[in-house]
Formats: structure tokens, C-alpha cells, sequence
């Protein structure tokens, strides 16, 4: 018993250190979003202020490039999650010969780099006129996402049973019915995770606009955060790091609404492992 | 799906032959392997290989597959209060968007940054991180971000391994590292395998992370093959040469993938 409470504390020491170790660059963006001289260091600030918030909650610096994340991402969303729920029904349901080398082909292109494959995509946006339009990019988005997207989608709705779609198909049903009317709403809580996961991903995706959209009138957060602090000479790091808090809120709240929903993020990881 | 992956992934071959450019000729001409062979005479290539290689190895392998099978490990023993604390912190730094966590990282390595400010205070050399290591200072920002993957695919590894067999290894007398070295590893080998595959593939196409903190720079000593592809594609229009890199990168991507695939394969 000794020696398992010596143990105890050796773990908790060596973990709340790893956790000072990782908290340090957070603490300092907290700290320096409401510090008016904000400098790189981790420092507490002399009188809190929200005046750093207050400086970027402007049309220009806030509301356009979240609105447009917004568009982006909320319109990729759909579109994954549309096509995944369309793809993934017949692999769950149907036992045919060409289910598992399509699902392993999604798994294959589920691991593949994408920024390896900007650099073409960018010259076909090119040449189809794509390039600097939002749904094109959002198009592209979508794609990305969706293969693990499709494969998520499968492992949920292998836990709604069959029986359930039985009854419906009695009363006359086609497939796609019962996919809207029936299993869908049974796997609601996985549908939300399918959604929240996409979303999230793509929120934080920075690559893909980056490369995509050219005007500034149409850059989500990811891009003009990153313009904030490449191109203004001065930076106001305070300013930064109000509106690196404003831009990945939303983020944390749905993961928050996720793992809460799920018991923790080991969901996602056993789905990942496959 | 079809069109979007596959489309521009047999585009990519195509162009990856031919010496397109953004700007100058229109004319587009197929150039055969002149590109690849271009990529393996280039200097600069064999740089962002090796710095790749660095890279991958550093952040990947080393540094969120060893924490994260650490702080897996230690969570087990830990007292619930500081197990929530460490968790939390850890995937916030997951969660955050890429760009974000660049830009904090960044801010932690500058010369008058946080770091050097612990240094300081622990009375230690401070270094100009971003300038004298910076390939160094890009793997630490990367297994600071990546490692809440690890850790979570390790609790749950972990948690799998029935009480049973350590309870038995237990009697047996094995303890601290050979128990470790015995009992638990081999009992999780698959999920460090398929880890592994999964760090690296993601790993090999960090972008933001890295031109956000120093642009591949300074000269070219964080370049890594993503960065270098952008710079040759855009910054210097050569989309034919950085389509041959991507193609590269893409190759190696497979190449990984396909292993992970075998690992997996028993369980679709």
C-alpha cells in the first residue's frame, strides 16, 4: 500500500509538471489578451483590461473572416456530412463483394497527405475558374474531409439494427426513407459527432484557404489571423492574442459539447484506430 | 469523392511531367522524368528530405508517441483531480486551430519569449531558438500540438490490457520497466503500430505549423518537403517542379498509408 501511494505521487508530480510544460504557451495567450502592453513573455498584466477585445471587435478584423469561416465551413459541413450519411448507409447495410475494397480505399485516402496535393488542385482551380470562390473552396474542403467523414459515419451506423428498418420497410419504404426516417434520427448522437468533428477539423484548417481564396474580403480566421500577425508590421500582440481567443472559442465549446456527450475524446480514438 | 481526390491526384501525375509555370510561357510542354530527376541533382531537395526525415523522426516517433504512451501511463496512476487537469490542458492544445497554436508557439520560442524567460530564471543559456534550432523549435511546437492524439489512442490501449495479467506479472515480480519492457508493450504492439503510422502520415504534411513560425526559414533550415513545394510552386512559379515534389511527398504518404492499411486490415 506504501509503495502505491509513493507511486500516486511520483505520477502526479511528473504530470503536473508535463502540464505546466504545456500550459505555459496557453497561459500566455490568456494572459496577454487582456494585457494592454502584451509583450511575448508569459507576465501578468499591470490592470486587466478588455480594451485588446474591444480594439478588434470591429467589421473588418472580427465579424467578416468569421462570417465567412463560418459560410465556409458550415457550407463544407453539410456537404460532407450529407454525402458521408449517402455513402456509409449501403457499406453498413448491403454484404456485397465490393464493400470491404471500398471501405479500405476510403480508410487508404483517409491517411493520405493533402497538402501533397494542394499544388495540382490549385492549378485545376486554375483552369476551371475556381480559384477565389468560396464554394469551390468549400467544395474542395468537403472533399477532404470526406473520407473519414464516410468511414466515422459506417462504424455509428453499424450500431443502429437492422430490425428497426424492417418495420418500415413492411409499410413500403424505399432505402432512402428509411436512411432519413429511421436510422438517421436513431443515431443522433453519432450524427452530432460526425458534424461537430468536421466542423471543427475544417475551422482549423488553414492550408486549403490559404492557397484557395485570394481576397481579402472573402480570407476566413484561419488566413486573416495569419496575415495579422505576418504583414502589419507592429504587431499588437494583445490585439493577436484576443482574437486568436475569438477565432478558436467555437471550437473548444463543441469539443467541450462532444466529449461530454461521448465520455471523453476515446471515442474518436477508437474510431481512428479502426 | 471520386472527383475531388482522384481527379487531382492523376492531374498531379500528369503535371508532374510536363515544365508548367504560373507565369511566362502559356505553352505547357511535357518535359518525362526531367522534373524528378531535377528534384534528386537539387541541393535544396535533399535538404527538406533530410530536414523532413528530422522532422518526423523528432516530433513524430520520439516525441508524441513516447509522451503520449508517457502521460497515458502516468494517468493510470495519478489521482483523478490532477489526471483532469493534465488531460484538459493536453487536448486544449490539440483542439486549438493550427494557426493558433503556431502563432502561440511562436511566441514561446522568440528571443524575448517565454522560454528563454524559464531559462533565465533557472539560471540556463537562453538561445534565439526560432534562429539557431529552428527545425528543432518546429518538432517541439508539433508534439506539443499532436501528442493529445497518442495519449488518448494509449488510455484506451491501456485500459484494454485486462487487470488479470498485470495483477499476474505482478506475483511473477515484474516491475517498473520490466514490466513495461515484458507485459505491456507487447500486449499493446498493435495500437503503437497503427500510432505510429497515423503520427507519421500527419506529421509529413504539416504546413501551417511551420510557415507560420518561421517560413522554412531562416535560409532554408526548417524547410521541410511541404514547404519546399509551396516555395517552388508559388513563391518561384514552378508548378511542374513542386507538382513533382507533392507527387514525392504524396508517394511516401501511400507508402505509409498502405502499411497502416495492412495493420488494420483483420478488423474492417
Amino acid at each position: 500500500m506504501r509503495r502505491g501511494t509513493r507511486q500516486r505521487l511520483a505520477a502526479n508530480a511528473a504530470l503536473l509538471a508535463l502540464a505546466a510544460a504545456f500550459a505555459l504557451p496557453l497561459l500566455w495567450l490568456l494572459l496577454a489578451s487582456v494585457d494592454s502592453a502584451a509583450t511575448l513573455r508569459v507576465r501578468a498584466p499591470d490592470s486587466p483590461t478588455g480594451d485588446n477585445f474591444s480594439a478588434v471587435w470591429t467589421e473588418e478584423i472580427t465579424f467578416t473572416p468569421m462570417r465567412n469561416s463560418l459560410l465556409l465551413c458550415g457550407g463544407a459541413t453539410l456537404i460532407t456530412v450529407a454525402c458521408a450519411a449517402l455513402a456509409a448507409y449501403p457499406l453498413s447495410r448491403l454484404r456485397s463483394r465490393l464493400t470491404r475494397p471500398y471501405l479500405l480505399t476510403v480508410l487508404f485516402s483517409t491517411s493520405l497527405p493533402i497538402t501533397a496535393i494542394m499544388v495540382p488542385v490549385y492549378g485545376l482551380f486554375v483552369r476551371i475558374n475556381l480559384v477565389d470562390t468560396m464554394y469551390g473552396t468549400a467544395l474542395f474542403l468537403a472533399a477532404s474531409q470526406l473520407p473519414f467523414a464516410i468511414w466515422l459515419m459506417k462504424n455509428f451506423m453499424d450500431g443502429v439494427p437492422v430490425v428497426l428498418e424492417e418495420a418500415a420497410w413492411t409499410d413500403g419504404a424505399s432505402a432512402f426513407q428509411s436512411l432519413v426516417r429511421v436510422v438517421l434520427p436513431l443515431m443522433g448522437p453519432g450524427l452530432t459527432v460526425v458534424t461537430v468533428y468536421c466542423f471543427v477539423m475544417m475551422w482549423g484548417n488553414f492550408f486549403v484557404p490559404f492557397m484557395l481564396l485570394l481576397s481579402p474580403d472573402q480570407l476566413p480566421a484561419s488566413v486573416s489571423v495569419f496575415s495579422f500577425f505576418g504583414n502589419y508590421g507592429t504587431v499588437v500582440y494583445g490585439q493577436l492574442a484576443a482574437f486568436s481567443i475569438l477565432y478558436s472559442t467555437p471550437v473548444i465549446l463543441l469539443y467541450v459539447l462532444i466529449a461530454r456527450r461521448l465520455g471523453g475524446g476515446f471515442a474518436l480514438g477508437a474510431a481512428v484506430k479502426g | 469523392m471520386l472527383l475531388f481526390l482522384a481527379g487531382p491526384i492523376a492531374y498531379c501525375v500528369w503535371i508532374s511531367f510536363t515544365d508548367m509555370q504560373l507565369t511566362g510561357s502559356d505553352r505547357t510542354n511535357f518535359v518525362g522524368f526531367d522534373n524528378f530527376r531535377r528534384a534528386f541533382g537539387d541541393e535544396k531537395f535533399r535538404n527538406a528530405v533530410w530536414l523532413t526525415l528530422v522532422f518526423t523522426f523528432l516530433s513524430s516517433l520520439v516525441g508524441q508517441n513516447t509522451l503520449g504512451l508517457a502521460l497515458a501511463g502516468l494517468m493510470r496512476r495519478a489521482s483523478r483531480p490532477v489526471r483532469t487537469v493534465t488531460g484538459a490542458v493536453v487536448i486544449a492544445a490539440w483542439v486549438l486551430p493550427e494557426i493558433v497554436a503556431a502563432f502561440l508557439l511562436y511566441a514561446f520560442f522568440r528571443r524575448e519569449g517565454t522560454l528563454n524567460a524559464v531559462l533565465d530564471f533557472l539560471r540556463l543559456p537562453d538561445q534565439n531558438w526560432l534562429f539557431t534550432l529552428p527545425i528543432l523549435a518546429v518538432s517541439f511546437a508539433n508534439v506539443w500540438r499532436g501528442t493529445a492524439f497518442s495519449m488518448l489512442v494509449y488510455s484506451a490501449a491501456l485500459a484494454e490490457i485486462p487487470q488479470e495479467i498485470n495483477e499476474a506479472a505482478e506475483v511473477d515480480g515484474a516491475r517498473g520497466w520490466r514490466r513495461l519492457v515484458h507485459v505491456t508493450l507487447p500486449l499493446i504492439r498493435r495500437s503503437i503500430a497503427t500510432n505510429l503510422m497515423l503520427n507519421t502520415l500527419q506529421t509529413l504534411s504539416v504546413f501551417g505549423l511551420i510557415w507560420a513560425m518561421t517560413r522554412g526559414g531562416p535560409g532554408d533550415r526548417s524547410t521541410t518537403l511541404p514547404v519546399f513545394m509551396y516555395d517552388q510552386a508559388f513563391t518561384k512559379s514552378l508548378i511542374g517542379y513542386g507538382t513533382a515534389v507533392a507527387l514525392l511527398l504524396l508517394l511516401v504518404g501511400a507508402l505509409f498509408s498502405a502499411v497502416y492499411l495492412r495493420l488494420v486490415r483483420d478488423e474492417v
